[in-house]
């Protein structure tokens, strides 16, 4: 039995503007969805043209989930994204051409051909790079929370995590102490129904992911991840109720995951009617609909979105394969910091 | 300057660092009201209040990763672990994370970990490992390791002001044992900088911890045989004085390293391997190593002094070596 509420969709334009969005903003979402969407669709050309080093991964199915959350997030909000959530990176405003260099391994991605694929993120943004062991990042988010609570700020952090990573204690114990501390912080799982190869019953017992949250002393919500709106409105009051002193949140937002875990995994083991009944879902399809029934997307918007994508992609592209690998006499550079390194904002 | 435990020494720097800088704060288990299990800060919550003095779910995951994450927006935190043990239940946050995320992401970490460590007084297997050779491995962390009260309070304040993460292993044998003049005033004792604990001329003994005053004991009884020991005391494992050891052991010509830790793989084998390699023409002896065996710290009694390097095995072990 599910203990979580769950979210209705978002109806009409009249209250998507109660929940913070003008026309122009819902236009904005749009072109960042087609972004999100585009990146990995060109990140995977680069792949099979044999650019891309080491694997390649993509949250396709995951655009509106990742950008709705995105949006609602306000400019000194940080965040811990992971691989399925490019859009945050696309919402925060990191340069393609960087993404695509990092998936090229070259000298201008955010890890300097350090790390590869998603790994990586532009702490000016208020985003930091994911590690590979998943739900690690959430214990760091929560620390992000405790800063803000101790200074007083009114600033959240918001920590992704999969239905997969929310197997592991480090979920428990992120939840455990912003439960407690009542810390600004939002719990965002895309639970897009399969770690890899195992599905969702071999993974947690409750029904829904988020009713763990009640037993963490918050509210946990249920949302349709393939509806961007619905995903804003449950992320904007989550992130204003943490910021307002209300404590955390557990957002569940339900996807599929509509490729392999990986370029390299033709998914066999998904049931081909699930990926057929959820591609009825398209988060893209879905939205461009919706724009067009109750918000008046004209054709001229639309196709102004996609050749500006088009175009921005393409330029991105280019910069990316101009810039070169690292150079190797910096191999052991930069292990450890330096007082220097500290010279940023947030560590005044 | 005052007379202070090493443990007096530790609250002190700690003290004094959280007066200095308001981005320092403590988080641990039964740090708070209870002052934490050894009393390192015994008073602080009442000084600094209850969102500087954290008292913590019995989560080292959680405590760990919210230092780096708290780190990360601009504070200085201190996590305690109640004993250096606990510490393998955050490994992953040290090692994954914090250690790795300036060199990928150019984020730097700064944050300390205290780790009250060592054995001696019949802790068993859980509340006695030394396992620092098992971070200073990880490219990325800094291991510190102070036996005097004065290195006790300089090395935590490099230790939080240092822009890494350093594991600051504090040897509870010493918490009160140990009495010494420090300073009242701040200062710090740099990181990478070994320390003359003993000067002598035939012997080189390389030591950190508690080890450096059963090598003094033994260095003593060296000493009436008419044999002149020095004792360096590393006093930091990561980065550790390599210059200051190879010219000691280029004096002396003879080398016995030392540790409470575990044989293979201890740290004692880096410096060993280091002065094999850079001094080999200077020396009349192979090195010599006095760790513990290879086996968990035991319980009982004579099981325990068995297992930790004890005076008289230090003392056979110089006499060995002089005799060579």
């Amino acid at each position: 039995m599910a203990i979580a509420r769950e979210a209705e969709p978002v109806g009409s334009l009249k209250e998507v503007r109660e929940a913070g969005l003008d026309r122009e903003d819902l236009l904005g979402v749009y072109r960042s969805m087609v972004m999100t969407r585009g990146i990995e669709e060109r990140g995977h050309i680069l792949y099979r043209q044999g650019k891309i080093p080491g694997s390649f991964y993509t949250g396709r199915g995951n655009e509106g989930a990742a950008v709705g959350v995105a949006t609602a997030m306000g400019p000194d909000d940080v965040g811990t994204p992971l691989h399925r959530d490019m859009g945050v990176h696309v919402v925060r405003g990191v340069e393609p051409w960087r993404i695509f260099a990092q998936y090229m391994g070259r000298a201008d991605g955010p890890t300097h051909g350090r790390d590869g694929n998603v790994h990586m993120a532009d702490s000016k943004l208020g985003l930091i790079a994911m590690v590979s062991h998943l739900p690690a990042m959430l214990p760091v988010a929560v620390g992000c929370a405790l800063a803000f609570r101790i200074r007083e700020e009114k600033r959240v952090a918001v920590g992704w995590f999969g239905e997969g990573a929310s197997a592991r204690g480090d979920c428990h114990e992120a939840m455990t102490l912003a439960g407690v501390r009542k810390l600004p912080m939002v719990f965002v799982c895309d639970n897009n129904q399969w770690a890899y190869s195992t599905p969702t019953h071999l993974e947690f017992a409750t029904e829904h992911v988020a009713d763990r949250a009640e037993s963490y002393g918050f509210e946990g919500v249920v949302v349709d991840g393939t509806d961007v709106l619905a995903v804003y409105r449950e992320a904007r009051r989550a992130i204003e109720k943490a910021r307002a002193g209300g404590g955390p949140t557990l957002i569940e937002s339900l996807t599929l995951r509509m490729e392999g875990h990986a370029v390299h995994d033709d998914a066999f083991y998904v049931p081909k009617e699930m990926f057929e009944r959820w591609a009825e879902n398209d988060p893209l399809e879905r939205f461009r609909t919706w724009l067009r029934e109750n918000a008046d997307m004209s054709d001229e918007e639309e196709d102004e979105i996609g050749a500006g994508v088009k175009k921005a992609l393409n330029d991105a592209l280019k910069r990316a394969e101009e810039s070169p690998l690292p150079d190797v006499s910096s191999l052991t550079e930069g292990v450890y910091a330096t007082p220097e390194d500290l010279d940023t904002p947030h560590h005044k | 300057m005052a007379e202070l435990t090493y443990l007096q020494a530790i609250s002190d720097g700690l003290r004094t660092e959280m007066r200095r800088d308001k981005r320092v704060f403590v988080i641990g288990e039964d740090v708070g009201v209870y002052g934490g299990a050894f009393k390192v800060t015994l008073g602080f919550q009442e000084e600094f209040g209850h969102w500087r003095v954290l008292d913590a779910p019995l989560a080292e995951t959680a405590i760990v990763g919210a230092c780096t994450g708290a780190a990360i927006m601009g504070m200085r935190p201190v996590a305690e672990m109640q004993f250096a043990d606990f510490i393998s239940c955050a490994w992953d946050h040290l090692v994954t994370v914090a250690a790795k995320q300036r060199y990928r992401a150019g984020t730097p970490v700064p944050i300390t970990v205290r780790l009250p460590s060592g054995g001696g007084f019949s802790g068993g297997p859980f509340h006695s490992q030394n396992p620092e050779s098992s971070f200073a491995h990880i490219p990325g962390l800094k291991c510190v390791c102070p036996a005097t009260p004065e290195d006790a309070k300089g090395l935590l304040i490099s230790a939080i002001e240092d822009p890494n993460p350093v594991l600051y292993f504090e040897h509870k044998h010493l918490y009160r044992r140990i009495k010494a003049e420090v300073p009242e005033e701040r200062y710090t004792v740099p990181i990478g900088k070994a320390r003359t604990h003993r000067e002598g001329d035939d012997l080189s003994v390389i030591t950190w911890g508690a080890m450096v005053y059963t090598a003094d004991e033994a260095a003593q009884q060296l000493d009436s045989d008419g044999v002149s020991v020095e004792v360096i005391d590393l006093r930091t494992v990561m980065p550790w004085d390599k210059q200051a050891v190879l010219a000691s052991v280029r004096k002396t010509s003879k080398a016995l390293v030392l540790h409470e830790d575990t044989r293979t793989g201890g740290f004692g084998a880096e410096i060993a391997a280091t002065i094999a390699e850079e001094a080999f023409e200077d020396m009349d002896a192979p090195v010599k190593r006095i760790a513990a065996p290879d086996t968990p710290v035991p319980f009982s009694p004579p099981l325990e002094k068995a297992f930790i390097p004890q005076v008289d095995d230090v003392v056979a072990g110089l006499r060995e070596l002089a005799e060579y």
